[in-house]
């Protein structure tokens, strides 16, 4: 599965009001893995995900997407370069019905996507996801499990190659994390890269190949689910040293 | 017609014309814009300017391009800014605008004001009338467009918006200069009404003011909305501010505040089924799947 | 000398009346989430209130108190009722926020309307202490002193009883996070009105000061207001501290340029806005 190196952060540096929440952070994404990212609350995740996606702009460092800097550039732009992410409270269209949220995620997620190219995209997602029941529902009308779903659709409709998902099974219940794994695999089967930021350990240690752990905004530790898991580190943090 | 009535219908399509650009931007954008003014005002200037050298309607154009102008750069430095942070900005920009204009034609010229080439009333009518059409169709194209289907995202989230890959920075300049057209182009036109202009006049904030208020009162979700404000509120203005100018603005405050607490979706939210009914014919909102 | 210490005395009573209005304005934003357009009306009517009491030959010293308990009244009911009902309407967040604002120039309108029917439009004022003092060489009139020495005090003043009181303490907590507030048993709608009230509250009482030095007329407040957003904006929406530096700032940057060129006074003040708004998006102590 390993390939070669796709997205990559080179010391990177975040700062809010003097609290460093990104640390002189290095990682690298491999093409076709799925890559956990792991942590204490604070510990810097979403962090990094805001500045991969441009949603924040970096205080020093670098970030190369297939050997092209990326930093710097607006969340626009990064998503028509092939990154595309959820949020953790997602965002969505709430005035907008399931349908019309892909819709307008697959139009203007790439560059010149027509209006029917457009409505095949989102169908093909509709099918994907298995959201064909709430096709005409109002969002908050949707079971949060669905609403979940439909992050993680919105962010496919762009037609992404590495997919940025944060904490999507939080507050699901034992089947439902199932399914949602059972998403994360395939949509890492059909060839999007993807890097996920999730507490459900049970979900991390079955579907990443490799694992990221950051504390207090520096890496902590980083290996397979069971060198990560047997690292003295790792254990003092999680278990309360 | 007699004079009268066609000054009256020039200013209520001034007024709709006005109601109706506030609308197109700032209805589905959430972004509460004053500057209706600054733009106005940068017409008039424009007509003050030049209105001896050019016909109405290439006046027009010349107004809207300036204001176009002015609302690009405006919007490049403001629109960067989210909720009442915007609002200020362009409410402070209608002041900055009169005091700088001021300033500059005291220093420079060395008059206050400025003499206007007057225009015949039909001519005025009808240019206003040309304006106002091709404004409606704009409004009807945008909407359907890629650029009206953005604005809309923009309005309902946009940091979602701008994660699926829209360039919400360039999709807010875009309409807020499409909307200061038309508005300079109204300015242009209407400037002709004065014979004598100073800054005072052509940069007056309730140019900014009125527009919300009849866009609100009228109802925003849709293009007939703003349209039925302005025609109330221009033929209010008509009669009753050169009577009891105090008691018209404290009317218009108290409606202003009564509209936002009690009318959320306008007057044209109360009428009744079978009048929606024939609106529903007219030019609105986008069908949602 | 002379023009150094005009100056410095200009922009500390302006700086003194800017820092009360836009701690005012502060309160209300702060807090209640209201940027409050109708501020610089209540400055208006606090002025024309004093000019009305003093020809009673009320000392307008006096009408400091006298002015403020109706003013803040005023303040109060005005959010119980429309303000309140604001937020249900719009359920609060960024809808609550913009229509407050709209809602505000509603009120404007109004208060400047009536204020005109009562008063006229003309300028006015009367004579208050118009003798003159000697400082550094330099005269200048009594008035003027005095109302510089109340407006520092009042605007320190008035940040020590935010900082230090139980009160002021209850308010900047509700300001911070209203939601834990709640929860350690402040009453938030209480809360809130109050902060409206001072707000205007400390808008009459700028418009009490004001009336001494300068003519007044009904269609001052929105000047005020726009000085008074200015400074918000300049010290961070919100922050006390910021404006009180904020308007000690702007009212000598304000008295310097005005002193060379009294037309450019606001195009200076709305540059200082603009280069900060690019700069500092936050102002100078935002959160």
């Amino acid at each position: 599965m390993s390939g070669k190196i796709i997205l990559e952060g080179k010391d990177l540096v975040k700062s809010f009001g003097g609290r460093h929440a990104v640390d002189h952070v290095d990682f690298h994404l491999n093409d076709g893995e799925i890559l956990g990212l792991i942590g204490p609350n604070g510990a810097g995740k979403t962090t990094l995900f805001n500045l991969i996606s441009g949603a924040l702009t970096i205080d020093s460092g670098l970030i190369t997407l297939f050997g092209q800097k990326i930093s710097g550039k607006k969340p626009y732009t990064i998503c028509r370069m092939g990154i595309a992410r959820t949020f953790q409270a997602a965002k969505n269209f709430p005035g907008m019905s399931v349908y019309e949220n892909l819709l307008i995620s697959a139009q203007f997620g790439q560059k010149n996507v027509g209006a029917s190219a457009a409505k095949t995209i989102t169908d093909e997602i509709i099918e994907f996801t298995a959201l064909e029941s709430f096709i005409g529902k109002n969002i908050k009308d949707m079971p949060l499990a669905g609403q979940k779903r439909l992050e993680v659709a919105r962010a496919l409709a762009t037609k992404p190659k590495i997919l940025l998902i944060d904490e999507v099974m939080a507050g699901l219940n034992p089947s439902e994390v199932d399914e949602a794994i059972g998403l994360v695999r395939k949509i890492n089967d059909s060839g999007i890269t993807v890097i996920m930021i999730e507490h459900v350990m049970k979900a991390i240690m079955s579907v990443c190949g490799r694992i990221m752990v950051l504390h207090h905004g520096q890496n902590l530790a980083e290996g397979t689910p069971e060198e990560v898991s047997s690292n003295a580190g790792v254990i003092e943090v999680y278990l309360g040293g | 017609m007699s004079s009268y009535t066609i000054i009256l219908f020039s200013s209520i399509i001034m007024y709709i014309i006005l109601a109706l650009s506030w609308n197109m931007f700032s209805a589905p954008t959430g972004y509460i814009s004053l500057a209706t003014a600054a733009f106005f005002g940068a017409g008039i200037y424009t007509t003050a300017f030049l209105g001896e050298l050019l016909p109405l309607p290439l006046l027009m154009l010349a107004g809207g391009i300036i204001s176009c102008m002015l609302a690009v750069i405006v919007g490049a430095v403001t629109l960067r800014l989210r909720g009442v942070y915007f609002t200020i900005f362009t409410f402070g920009l209608v002041e900055l605008l009169r005091s700088l204009v001021l300033w500059a034609e005291i220093k420079f010229t060395h008059v206050r004001g400025r003499f206007v080439v007057s225009a015949d009333h039909m001519t005025v009518f009808w240019c206003m009338a040309v304006l106002l059409i091709l404004l409606i169709a704009a409004i009807v194209l945008i909407r359907r467009s890629r650029l009206g289907k953005s604005l809309e995202a923009i309005g309902e989230s946009e940091d979602a918006a701008a994660h699926i890959g829209v360039n919400t920075t360039a999709v807010k300049v875009a309409m807020f200069a499409i909307s200061a057209f038309a508005v300079g182009a109204a300015g242009a036109a209407m400037a002709t009404r004065w014979s004598y202009v100073d800054p005072g006049i052509a940069f007056n904030s309730m140019y900014s003011f009125m527009p919300v208020l009849m866009a609100i009162f009228g109802g925003t979700r849709s293009t007939v909305g703003p349209i039925a404000g302005a025609i109330v509120f221009a033929y209010l203005e008509e009669t009753l501010i050169t009577k009891f100018p105090s008691l018209y603005m404290i009317i218009f405050g108290l409606i202003m505040v009564g509209a936002i607490l009690f009318l959320p979706n306008g007057i044209i939210g109360l009428i009744k089924p079978p009048v929606m009914k024939l609106i529903a014919k007219l030019p609105k909102r986008r069908v949602r799947q | 000398m002379t023009t150094f210490l005009n100056i410095l005395i200009g922009g500390l009573i302006m700086g003194g009346i800017y820092a009360i209005i836009s701690m005012g304005l502060s309160m209300q934003y702060g807090v209640a989430r209201i940027l409050n357009v109708s501020h610089g009306e209540f400055i208006m009517v606090g002025a024309f209130l004093t000019l009305t009491l003093s020809k009673a030959g009320v000392n307008p010293l006096l009408s400091l108190a006298l002015t403020a308990p109706p003013l803040f009244l005023i303040g109060f009911l005005l959010h119980r009722t429309a303000y309140k009902r604001l937020t249900t309407v719009t359920g609060g967040g960024g809808a609550f926020e913009g229509n407050a604002m709209l809602i505000s120039f509603g009120i404007m309108f109004v208060i400047q309307n009536i204020a005109l029917m009562i008063w006229g439009s003309s300028p006015q004022g009367y004579q208050f202490l118009v003798q003159s003092v000697k400082i550094g060489g330099s005269v200048f009139a009594l008035n003027r002193i005095v109302v510089m020495v109340i407006a520092v005090a009042v605007s320190i003043g008035f940040y020590l009883f935010l900082s230090r009181s139980r009160i002021g303490k209850s308010i900047r907590a509700a300001a911070q996070d209203p939601v834990a507030a709640a929860l350690m048993g402040v009453k938030i709608n209480r809360v809130m009105a109050l902060c409206f009230a001072i707000g205007a509250l400390l808008a009459g009482l700028a418009g009490v000061l004001l009336s001494m030095i300068n003519q007044i007329n009904t269609t001052m407040g929105m000047s005020y207001t726009v000085i008074a957003i200015i400074v918000v904006v300049l010290g961070g929406l919100g922050s006390i501290p910021g404006s009180l530096m904020g308007g000690f700032i702007l009212g000598l940057v304000g008295s310097a340029v005005g002193y060379f060129e009294p037309s450019l006074q606001l195009v200076a003040y709305y540059l200082i806005i603009l280069v900060l708004l690019l700069v500092r998006p936050k102002g100078l102590l935002g959160r």
